[in-house]
């Protein structure tokens, strides 16, 4: 398992927006990679940062305002960061393809699926035939399990549902045999019982083919289901990342275990909620100390003054907290910081 | 046992389909076709189901925030749907409503003090001074502070909007809150904040709620008893423990075995039903699941099933269960 090759690297990866307020940076400092075939999660709250990671290693944050102010990101010995446009086009949609949270309005609605389809086709494949580009097009509405696909090529996007939206979306990912597939929210949008067929897709199509999948939600359950390796993120900082099991078995940051603990299980009725006093900080605000310290229950004098970094808590584990300083004081000896 | 607070009975909204020039009526959508239940005072109903199945459609009715195609609501005793506009905004005092998007429910142009004191304007009740003091008082027992009072929306995040939301509701001391996916637009640690004060307060208070909300999770936790609609008919309703632990409904079923669990070792019982809803304006025939139910009947296609006690206080709309019915 954990000799498989790394596939995608980013490291120290910051991305700011530049507002009227001045830089507000929403990803700071973050590294993680992707092993080949893996399914990774990114999971946290709204304005925590995932997104715009995924558009950062897509080369998609809408600039200016944002722009990718330090790090790099590695794709085959390549740093996309100081790609051009062009060469950016190349692996865009070829190596590493996106589908969007929205189904709705990711697809064209004066276009044809078929059209739509096999436009991305032709762009990346440019010798291939008009006969040929079809048929790739429709092995691949078959692959993701849509019903008459020769018919639905010609059909417009608001004839269809939005599960089948939802999976033309991925067929249209597909399309070029991606080695990395970010999935930005997917199931979002949907009903329960087209998640779950969403998700099984995904995770069938990343065992089938061998595709790397990086998987943004804000949803613990979805990634409890799909993911073998989670990273959580609070405020644009990685807070822990771990294996799947470990993360919901045996969370270390106390982000993580209250993020847990709030939500509401199907399985049994809690008599009353965990919930993580105060709100999520607007991005940039916090400038010194864990950013987590202001809601954070075990917060001492350090967590205020200084930012702490990733310490290594078991085997591929990692927990940005001072609580596990190997060199910190024991709990008894700290002034705990009434938030 | 005494009178339930509410009772719905053969509940409808039908909407046209109009075409042409004329306009003329082509069909209807069925949004909600039939329904009835009872919330007795004190208890939370939770009503879930996915998009399209009129579980909001419901809620707005009972408000008359929609007027019902046919059927009744009796509320403490009196009937609803058949009273005059004025009779019924009078009856608005008693049952508030909160709504899903915290950004759109409260209008930018006013300061929360102005937005909280509005039903009190409306039922004429107390005087200005008392009615401020009623507004600061209420800010501060859903965890906000009276300062906030002179604000506007922009000003809050989203968890505070929906503490605001709560707090206009509970204003004119209504019995019944209606809450229409109060939580669904809240990030998960906001949400625990906003579901516990809300139990916090019907112990408080003796509210009594109805809960329409798609997350199973959130539903489950919060009511005591538990409604599944699907394509705007009620396809189970029972104690929320036995819908859990015992769901009859194979919709049911499949919903439960839909929603993920946040446990990488939890092993599911595997119902993925296959395709989509069907659409509301043209609804399958005989009971509206089978086009998607894995133990169809022949039965299913052509009779409605009834809505009726299966066992004591679990009632279910599936030909399944028809034998096991107390005759």
């Amino acid at each position: 398992m954990e000799d498989r090759k790394k596939i995608l690297e980013v490291n120290g990866l910051k991305t700011s927006f530049f507002t009227d307020d001045g830089e507000v940076p929403a990803v700071d400092d973050i590294d993680f990679y992707i092993r080949e075939g893996e399914v990774l999660g990114i999971v946290g709250e709204s304005g925590c940062g995932k997104s715009v990671t995924s558009l950062s290693i897509m080369g998609l944050v809408p600039s200016p305002p944002g722009k990718i102010v330090g790090g790099e990101i590695l794709f085959q010995n390549k740093d996309l960061t100081h790609l051009k446009e062009k060469e950016m086009r190349e692996i865009r949609g070829n190596d590493i393809a996106m589908i969007f949270q929205e189904p709705m309005t990711s697809l064209n609605p004066l276009f044809t699926i078929g059209d739509q389809l096999r436009e991305a086709v032709k762009i990346h494949k440019r010798d291939w035939s008009k006969k040929q580009i079809n048929e790739r097009a429709v092995e691949m509405m078959k692959l993701v399990g849509l019903p008459r696909a020769e018919g639905l090529m010609k059909d417009y996007p608001h004839q269809l549902s939005g599960g089948m939206r939802q999976r033309v979306m991925i067929a249209m990912a597909l399309l070029c045999d991606p080695k990395v597939l970010i999935a930005d929210e997917p199931t979002t949008a949907l009903d329960v019982t087209i998640q779950a067929q969403i998700l099984k897709l995904i995770k069938n199509l990343n065992e089938r083919l061998d595709t790397a999948v990086l998987l943004i939600t804000h949803d613990l359950g979805v990634v409890a289901e799909t993911c073998e390796r989670v990273i959580v993120m609070y405020a644009g900082k990685v807070v822990e990342e771990g294996p799947v099991h470990t993360i919901f078995k045996d969370p270390q940051h106390p982000y993580t275990r209250g993020l847990l603990a709030s939500v509401p299980d199907m399985r049994f009725k809690k008599e009353r909620l965990y919930s993580i006093p105060g709100n999520v900080p607007k991005p940039g605000t916090i400038k010194t100390g864990c950013r987590f310290a202001a809601r954070c229950e075990f917060a001492f004098d350090r967590c205020i003054s200084e930012s702490p970094p990733l310490y290594s808590t078991a085997e591929d584990h990692q927990t940005r907290c001072f609580l596990y300083d190997p060199k910190e004081v024991q709990p008894h000896d700290r002034t705990v910081v009434k938030s | 046992m005494t009178e339930p607070l509410l009772k719905v009975e053969g509940l409808k909204k039908y909407f046209p389909i109009k075409s042409g020039i004329l306009g003329q009526v082509k069909n209807y959508v069925k949004a909600v076709d039939d329904v009835s239940f009872t919330v007795n005072e004190g208890e939370t109903l939770g009503i879930v189901g996915e998009s399209g199945c009129g579980k909001s459609t419901t809620g707005r009715m009972l408000m008359r925030l929609l007027e019902p195609t046919e059927g009744k609501v009796f509320f403490d005793g009196k009937e609803l749907t058949s009273i005059s506009n004025a009779d019924m905004r009078k009856m608005r005092r008693d049952i508030q409503m909160v709504f899903q998007d915290p950004y759109a429910s409260l209008n930018p142009r006013h300061t929360i003090e102005k937005i909280l004191m509005e039903p009190l304007n409306v039922h004429d009740i107390g005087d200005p001074k008392e009615r401020k003091r009623k507004v600061h008082e209420f800010l501060e027992i859903v965890g906000l502070s009276s300062y906030h009072a002179k604000r506007y929306p922009h000003q809050f995040s989203g968890g505070q909007r929906q503490r605001i939301g709560i707090a206009r509701a509970l204003m004119t001391n209504p019995k019944l809150i209606i809450a229409d996916e109060p939580v669904s637009a809240l990030d998960v640690s906001i949400q625990a904040q906003v579901l516990n004060l809300m139990q916090d307060l019907q112990k408080e208070l003796k509210l009594t709620y109805i809960f329409i909300a798609h997350d199973l999770g959130v539903v489950r936790h919060i009511s005591d008893r538990v409604g599944v609609m699907y394509l705007g008919q009620m396809a189970e309703l029972a104690d929320s423990e036995a819908l859990y632990e015992k769901p009859l409904h194979p919709y049911t079923q499949a919903l439960l075995g839909a929603v993920p669990v946040p446990d990488p070792d939890f092993v599911r019982e595997e119902i993925i039903i296959k395709g989509d809803v069907p659409n509301p304006a043209n609804p399958p025939s005989g009971c509206r699941f089978h086009t998607r139910c894995p133990f169809k009947m022949d039965i299913c296609e052509t009779t409605v099933p009834i809505f009726a006690e299966v066992e004591k206080g679990h009632s279910v709309a599936c030909h399944l269960y028809e034998q096991s019915r107390p005759q």
